[in-house]
C-alpha cells in the first residue's frame, strides 16, 4: 500500500509541480505571446467546440489513420517480398537508402503537384513518409528470422499462409513494430504539415490560422490539444504493442533476469 | 559476396533512374509533374553551379549542427543527471512519457511569433524533437549498467564522478551513439521542415520557392540533395558510431523506443 502510494506521488508530484509553476508565474503575464495558462484554459471549451471537433480534429484524425494504414499495409506487404529474397535485398537497398533519406515533408510539394491539395495529398503525403521506417525494419525483421526456427518449421511441412503468419511475421514483429513506432511521430508530423502548407480544415490549419490572425490564447489551445493527441496516439500505440508484444517483452524479461 | 551485393546494388539504382527516364518519356505520367531523370540532371547541375544554393545548404547544415549539438549535450548532461540523483528519475518518468511524445511541429506557430524566421525558430524545433531521442537512449544506457560493475565500483570506493566516468559512462556509450544517430536524422527533417513552412533561409525555403514559382525541374533537383544530405548523415554518423564504439566486444542490438 505505502509503495503504490510512493509510486502515485513520484508520477504525479512533477508534473503537478510544473503546472502549477506555469499557472503562477504566467498569472499576471502582460506578455502577448504568453498569456496566462488560466486565460489559454478558460478559452480552450470556447474554441473546442463540437463543431471544431467534427470539422477540424475527426478530418485531421482520420486522414492520418487512413495515410498510416497504407503505409503499414505497404511496408509490410513489400518488406516482406523484400527481405525474403537475398537478390531481390541487394537490388534494392541502395535505392531504399536514399528514398528513406528523403526528409519525409519535402514530399508536400511534389504529391501537391499531383494530387492537388484535397484529402488525397494528405492522405498520399502521410502515406509516403510513414512507409519507410516499416518497410525497412520490416525487411530486416524478415532478414533475421531464426535459422533453426525456419528449419524446424520447414521440416514440420509449414509453408504458404502458415508459414509467412506463424514463422516469419511473427519472428518479424519486434522489428515491424518498431518501425510502426516511428512512422507513427513521422505521421503525426505530417498530418500538421500537409495542413498548414495547403488545407482548408484540420487541426494543423486552424492553429496557423489562429496564429496569423495573432489569437494568442487559440493558438496556445491548439498546441496542447496537439500535445495531448500526440499522447493519447502513443498510450494507445503502447497498449496494441504490449498485447502484440507479450510474448516477446516476458522472453527479454525472462533473459535479463540473472540465473 | 560483397562484390556481387554491389553490383546488384549498382544495377538497382540505374534501373531506378532509368526508370525515372523512361515512365515521363512514354507518357506514363505528366511530364511537367514529374520531369525525366535527365532534365533533373540538368536542373542540378544549374543549382550546384548557382552561390545562392551553396548559401542555403550553409543555412540548413548550421541549423542542423547546432541544433544537434545543442540536443546531444543537453540529452546526456540530463539523462545522466536524472540516473545518478536517486528519485529523480522515478520523479521525472511521467512528466518525459507526456512532454516526449508531443509533436514538435506543435511549436511550429510560436516559433514563428517568438523568432519569425531567424535561425533561432529552426533551433527551438530542431533541439525539442532531437532532444528526446538522446535523452531516451541515454535513460536507457544507463539502465543497462552492471549492478555487479557498480557494486565493485563502489566498494572500491569511487565517488559519483570516477563510477559516472568509469563505470556508467562506457556502458552507456552505445546507446547514446544510436542516440546521437537518430537525433541527427530526425534534426535534419525538422530542419528542413521549418525552412520549408516558416521561410527560414536554407534548402527547404528554396524548395518552397522553386515550387510556388513552378520550377518543377529545380524543386526535384533540391529534393534529391535533400535526400542525398540525408543519407550523407545517415552514412557519416555510422561510421563515427563504429569509430566510437571500436573498443566494444559486440555490435547491440538496438533498444526499441
Amino acid at each position: 500500500m505505502r509503495r503504490v502510494l510512493l509510486r502515485l506521488v513520484l508520477t504525479l508530484a512533477l508534473p503537478a509541480v510544473l503546472v502549477a509553476l506555469w499557472w503562477v508565474s504566467s498569472a499576471g503575464s502582460e506578455d502577448v505571446y504568453w498569456p496566462p495558462l488560466r486565460t489559454i484554459v478558460k478559452t480552450f471549451p470556447d474554441v473546442w467546440t463540437g463543431e471544431r471537433w467534427r470539422g477540424d480534429v475527426l478530418p485531421s484524425v482520420l486522414r492520418l489513420a487512413a495515410g498510416y494504414v497504407l503505409a503499414a499495409v505497404a511496408g509490410v506487404a513489400l518488406g516482406t517480398l523484400i527481405g525474403s529474397h537475398r537478390r531481390v535485398r541487394a537490388v534494392c537497398e541502395p535505392v531504399l537508402e536514399f528514398l528513406r533519406a528523403v526528409p519525409p515533408p519535402v514530399l508536400v510539394p511534389v504529391i501537391m503537384l499531383f494530387a492537388g491539395i484535397g484529402d488525397t495529398m494528405k492522405i498520399v503525403v502521410i502515406a509516403a513518409g510513414c512507409v519507410w521506417p516499416v518497410l525497412l525494419n520490416t525487411v530486416e525483421g524478415v532478414r533475421a528470422v531464426d535459422a533453426v526456427t525456419a528449419e524446424t518449421a520447414r521440416s514440420y511441412g509449414i509453408t504458404g499462409v502458415a508459414w509467412l503468419r506463424y514463422v516469419v511475421l511473427r519472428s518479424a514483429s519486434p522489428q515491424i513494430f518498431a518501425g510502426l513506432r516511428q512512422a507513427l511521430s513521422i505521421g503525426i508530423i505530417l498530418m500538421v504539415i500537409s495542413e498548414m502548407f495547403a488545407a482548408s480544415n484540420g487541426l494543423g490549419f486552424t492553429i496557423v490560422q489562429f496564429q496569423r490572425s495573432f489569437a494568442i490564447p487559440g493558438m496556445w489551445t491548439g498546441i496542447l490539444l496537439l500535445g495531448l493527441l500526440g499522447f493519447v496516439l502513443s498510450v494507445l500505440f503502447q497498449l496494441v504493442e504490449r498485447r502484440a508484444l507479450g510474448w516477446y517483452h516476458g522472453l527479454r524479461a525472462a533473459a535479463r533476469r540473472p540465473g | 559476396m560483397r562484390g556481387a551485393n554491389a553490383a546488384l546494388g549498382a544495377a538497382g539504382l540505374a534501373a531506378f533512374l532509368a526508370l525515372g527516364e523512361a515512365v515521363p518519356r512514354l507518357g506514363l505520367v505528366e511530364r511537367e509533374y514529374f520531369p525525366p531523370t535527365s532534365r533533373i540532371a540538368g536542373a542540378l547541375g544549374t543549382e550546384v553551379a548557382d552561390g545562392a544554393f551553396w548559401t542555403a545548404l550553409g543555412d540548413t547544415l548550421t541549423g542542423w549542427a547546432l541544433g544537434l549539438a545543442l540536443a546531444v549535450g543537453a540529452g546526456i548532461v540530463v539523462g545522466v543527471l536524472l540516473c545518478v540523483v536517486p528519485y529523480l528519475r522515478a520523479a521525472t518518468a511521467s512528466t518525459i512519457e507526456f512532454l516526449r511524445p508531443i509533436p514538435s511541429v506543435a511549436l511550429i506557430p510560436l516559433a514563428v511569433l517568438l523568432y519569425g524566421t531567424e535561425l533561432k525558430s529552426v533551433l527551438l524545433l530542431v533541439v525539442y524533437a532531437s532532444f528526446w531521442q538522446v535523452l531516451i537512449q541515454v535513460l536507457y544506457g544507463v539502465q543497462d549498467v552492471d549492478p555487479v560493475a557498480e557494486e565493485t565500483a563502489r566498494s572500491y570506493g569511487l565517488g559519483t564522478w570516477a563510477r559516472v566516468r568509469h563505470v556508467l559512462w562506457p556502458t552507456a556509450l552505445p546507446y547514446v551513439m544510436t542516440g546521437v544517430r537518430l537525433a541527427a536524422a530526425v534534426a535534419l527533417i525538422l530542419a528542413i521542415t521549418a525552412e520549408l513552412v516558416i521561410g527560414a533561409p536554407g534548402l527547404g525555403a528554396r524548395i518552397a520557392v522553386a515550387q510556388t514559382s513552378q520550377a518543377v525541374p529545380e524543386m526535384y533537383a533540391l529534393i534529391v540533395v535533400a535526400g542525398l544530405l540525408g543519407l550523407l548523415i545517415n552514412v557519416g554518423a555510422r561510421s563515427v558510431e563504429r569509430r566510437a564504439l571500436a573498443w566494444h566486444q559486440s555490435v547491440r542490438g538496438e533498444v526499441t523506443v
